[in-house]
């Protein structure tokens, strides 16, 4: 959004720019939304018209309740407004209940919800380091900040048209983070409990989260190269720390352990049932892993060593969410993905146990730890890359490398949620807003490290560049081509596939980076 | 940032907006027998792909003029023409004579809207942004912002996007039109503008300026030298453009007077409706659509509107400058709105243009006409269901054009351009009070916020463009 060269002291720039998309997203509450929606007014229904007793075991809808409890009583407090708005929505038998009220209600609800996200942008920007006070306020690392996070296109198209409440989490997330480049460290660490108990997706940056503050808070002071001093060490901060989050934890779930009820809950909250993948692959690590097992299969029995009786009858990209099993390859089970991840986490945690560098060696392993859990973890969702891109974006308007990573995962990872809107009237939607995102964050990136060179190697920028030959070979010639209806789910393998090697290859370049700057840091001192 | 990548993103902007608006409902959604604008132009796709020209504009056992008769000038049935046949191709069952009457479905809806869509990334969006770039004065960063607060104006994609009609064509047609004028191409403006009337006959209400100005012009490069060639270049332009777009209803005299019939329909009256301006609000005081005779009526609003709009056109003959164009542009699509016989509420969009080009030099006057207009629409908007992308894109445009065009550090008198009214309120009387217009307009600005919960329709909004109206002639 253009603002004119006011002085650089005006602060009117983040409401304005706030308030410009908070109503940019009003714009869309009649356009698709995805069955996240029924999803969530079931949610509302069960909260408030059943007892707790019976929030973890009812299943009148197929969307039970799979968030922590602390989310049910977000849902329990949005259903007292709702209320207001239509009773009919409040009702647990009346699935897939929309009439223009609810829709308008919950619209209303992610967009107000998004104030926390706002909030905690705000708090972000000012701890953005700024070397030298540029004049125009287009060139500040700030301003740049806010727009890449507030008008971050996946949140916006995950938000507002597909239907989930992922900005009001990362509000609270990214509000640990600031608090954590704060060095207000127990406040950072309460908003992280909240946020965990509020979707336990966030367990995937957990481990980071407790190495940091094992390191960083726990022990209160290093030696004067930078190594651990052991005999630092704080019981009275950890035994504080672990109230923090014993306490919002026993908030969240003591009224079920009471109840007896932790087991049907956790069972709940990990639904070890489903496949591998998703019915459209998330763009890590697998999607690559299937595709060589099928090319495999294929070539096998072309080759004639393998018999195509003996192969698993169970089609992994019939679209269907269910276990499979691996033709070639060796079939993975949720303990393996598991110890994957562990594994590609490993380096991350031990480079900031040994030497933290502060807030942002936190921030990088924070990175490093959710894009590791989105290419080995067991049954992700592609929109889990937001939980990478969006605290990347703090790191990329600080640091030239890390800006190129972000342009080249960011739009990778964006493009990967285009499957998520299909339908031909939001299809214009999601181009002009990806359009929108990437001409900014491309142009604004490069005028940021004006003078410190190209920020995207030639083959990056070809790749980005095939990425517009996908979306039209997908969505355009595909549907008008006789596999249509032989080969329906081509486009998105396709865009799967493609996209995976895009965020593989940042997920390597993180690392890459993370252990030279290692590097560099052991030579500086020798 | 450079201008490209600015221009480029707001121009994204202003179509993702406008895609936003198209998802709400449009006019006589839903509402049989008789539908409303949406159904209109649907009809119109029927009634020029099936019948053959010489049929468009007569009542025939195929074409009932009573349900949606063709009431544009012929670039219209040609544009309609020319998207069914694009609706053929797609699903011949949106244009099947007589059968499609009403026919309403989410396909049909994206169809539609898609067609509007193309017409202004065409027409108008093109002409907007040349006019920022070239003929706006500023920094880029202003040029830009000008751009996306035009872009953004929201009584036009409203009444587009929403309500259902093609105004960007004709008043990007118009667009580019003064787009010429300004850069001194004046042939290629009049054939713009003559193409406009040809699209809307309401472009009438801006004739009169590009009439003057040219006009103005000529005479000043002198009557008898090249001021004369340029006259007659101009003439030819206006003279051929308007034959071809007729050409099929001139082999018969019988045909085009028909044509002239259908497009203005002397018999319906001072006004319809709820409208803001002159005469419905003094109907409120005296009944005067029961007191005047029609014909009297007529030459009665006729009078009064060639009153309100000889001053400035006489002042642009005398100085045919651009900035007393834009000015012109104005008073007379005002004067027009105010004064003229059957206007319709969304007539105010032809003062609205005129007003948008004014943004960078007179932001606040321009920012507050341009809010009120899109209020004076409003009883329009919720009939069609449109309450909440009115109540977004107002509250949008009012924030974004403040905080772009630093409109409240802005009003001093100068920069209000109000020497004028000083010189003519000296040769008042001194008894007289006198009425301090820069403050009065300084406290206007809270006006918008306040105008969004009080929606009374029609009357109350009259006052303002009057005073609009007022201030322009006076300079």
């Amino acid at each position: 959004v253009a603002v004119m060269a006011a002085p650089v002291e005006s602060s009117g720039w983040f409401p304005a720019l706030a308030i410009a998309v908070s109503l940019l997203k009003c714009l869309f509450i009649n356009a698709y939304h995805s069955t996240d929606f029924e999803v969530h007014r079931n949610w509302l229904a069960i909260t408030h018209s059943l007892p707790i007793s019976r929030w973890y075991y009812e299943n009148t809808s197929e969307w039970t309740l799979d968030y922590p409890p602390l989310f049910a009583w977000f849902e329990y407090g949005l259903s007292q407004a709702a209320v207001h708005f239509d009773r009919g929505m409040l009702v647990v038998e009346n699935l897939n209940y929309a009439s223009p009220a609810t829709i308008l209600f919950q619209r209303l609800s992610v967009v107000f919800a998004d104030l926390v996200f706002i909030y905690a942008v705000k708090e972000c920007c000012t701890t953005v380091r700024e070397e030298k006070a540029a004049k125009d306020l287009l060139r500040r690392p700030c301003f740049v900040l806010a727009v890449l996070l507030l008008w971050n296109f996946g949140l916006f198209i995950v938000d507002h048209i597909h239907f989930q409440y992922n900005g009001f989490l990362f509000g609270f997330l990214l509000l640990s983070v600031a608090r954590h480049l704060q060095a207000r460290h127990l406040e950072g660490a309460l908003w992280f409990s909240i946020v965990l108990n509020l979707k336990h997706i966030n367990l995937y940056v957990a481990p980071a989260y407790g190495i940091y503050l094992l390191r960083c808070f726990c022990f209160t002071q290093d030696n004067t190269d930078g190594s651990l001093r052991w005999r630092s060490f704080s019981p009275v901060r950890l035994v504080s720390l672990g109230a923090v989050v014993l306490s919002v934890t026993a908030a969240s779930f003591g009224p079920f352990v009471a109840m007896g009820q932790l087991p049907q809950v956790l069972s709940r909250l990990f639904p070890f049932k489903r496949g591998l993948c998703h019915a459209y692959w998330a763009p890590n690590f697998w999607a690559l892993y299937n595709v060589l097992d099928k090319a495999l299969s294929m070539l096998g029995v072309r080759l004639g060593l393998l018999d195509v009786a003996g192969l698993p009858k169970a089609s992994m990209t019939g679209g269907l969410v269910q276990e499979f099993q691996h033709a070639v390859l060796p079939s993975v089970s949720p303990p393996t993905a598991l110890l994957c991840t562990l594994l590609a986490m490993l380096p991350a945690l031990w480079c900031v146990w040994r030497r933290p560098c502060g807030g942002r060696g936190f921030l990088r392993c924070l990175v490093q730890c959710a894009l590791a859990s989105f290419m080995f973890s067991w049954h992700v969702h592609e929109k889990a890359v937001l939980l990478a891109v969006l605290p990347l974006s703090i790191l990329a308007v600080e640091s030239r490398r890390d800006a190129g990573i972000f342009l080249m995962l960011a739009t990778t990872g964006h493009y990967s949620l285009f499957p998520l809107l299909f339908t031909p009237a939001e299809f214009p939607i999601k181009v002009l807003l990806m359009l929108l995102f990437t001409i900014y964050s491309f142009s604004a990136l490069r005028n940021l490290f004006s003078g410190e060179g190209s920020l995207l190697h030639p083959l990056e920028a070809l790749y980005l560049l095939g990425l517009v030959a996908v979306e039209v070979l997908c969505e355009v010639v595909f549907p008008l081509s006789p596999w249509q209806q032989t080969l329906p789910f081509v486009p998105l393998l396709v865009t799967s596939v493609y996209c995976a090697l895009g965020v593989s290859y940042s997920f390597v370049r993180l690392y890459v980076s993370l252990l030279t700057q290692e590097v560099t840091e052991k030579t500086k001192r020798l | 940032m450079e201008t490209c990548t600015l221009v480029s993103m707001s121009i994204l902007l202003g179509v993702l907006v406008r895609w936003g608006v198209s998802f709400n409902s449009y006019s006589g959604a839903g509402k049989p027998p008789m539908f409303g604008d949406y159904e209109a132009q649907r009809h119109w796709q029927e009634v020029t792909y099936n019948l053959p020209i010489q049929e468009w504009y007569f009542n025939t056992t195929d074409n009932d003029l009573n349900y949606w008769g063709l009431d544009y000038p012929p670039l219209t049935a040609f544009h309609s023409l020319l998207c069914a046949h694009v609706a053929k191709l797609i699903n011949p069952e949106w244009v099947k004579l007589l059968g499609s009457r009403g026919y309403e479905s989410p396909a049909h809806k994206l169809f539609m809207r898609a067609t509007v869509l193309a017409a202004d990334l065409l027409v108008y969006i093109p002409a907007v942004v040349l006019y920022c770039c070239y003929l706006t004065n500023g920094s880029t960063n202003k040029k830009v912002g000008t751009l996306l607060c035009i872009l953004l104006y929201p009584g036009l994609i409203l009444i587009d996007y929403g309500h259902f009609q093609y105004n960007g064509l004709s008043l990007g047609l118009t667009l580019w039109g003064v787009l010429g004028l300004g850069l001194g191409w004046d042939a290629l403006g009049s054939l713009a503008f003559s193409l406009a009337l040809n699209y809307k006959q309401m472009e009438l209400y801006h004739a009169l300026p590009f009439f003057c100005y040219l006009l103005g012009k000529c005479a000043r490069q002198g009557l008898t030298g090249r001021g004369l060639f340029s006259l007659v270049k101009i003439a030819v332009t206006v003279l051929v453009t308007f034959a071809l777009c007729w050409l099929p209803f001139l082999s018969d005299p019988e045909q085009a007077l028909q044509v002239l019939r259908r497009i203005f329909p002397v018999a319906r009256g001072l006004f319809e409706d709820k409208v803001a301006n002159a005469w419905c609000s003094l109907n409120v005081l005296i009944k005067i659509r029961s007191i005047l005779s029609s014909d009297s009526q007529f030459y009665l609003s006729f009078a009064v509107t060639l009153l309100a709009i000889t001053p400035s056109s006489l002042k642009l003959l005398k100085t045919p400058t651009f900035w007393q164009f834009k000015l012109a542009l104005v008073n007379s699509s005002l004067a027009f709105f105010l004064f003229s016989y059957q206007v319709h509420e969304k007539s105010i969009l032809l003062a609205a243009l005129p007003v948008c080009l004014l943004l960078n030099d007179l932001p606040l006057v321009a920012i507050y006409f341009l809010q009120v207009s899109t209020f004076s629409m409003l009883p329009l908007l919720l009939k069609d269901g449109l309450l909440m992308p009115y109540a977004v894109t107002s509250l949008a445009f009012l924030v974004l054009s403040t905080h772009l065009l630093s409109a409240l550090e802005r009003c001093t008198e100068a920069q209000l351009r109000l020497e004028g009214y000083r010189r003519l309120a000296a040769w008042l009387p001194a008894w007289l009070p006198r009425l301090d217009l820069a403050r009065i307009i300084r406290r206007k600005r809270w006006f918008p916020p306040s105008t969004l919960q009080m929606p009374v329709p029609g009357t109350f909004p009259n006052i303002r463009p009057c005073q609009l109206a007022v201030k322009h002639r006076g300079q």
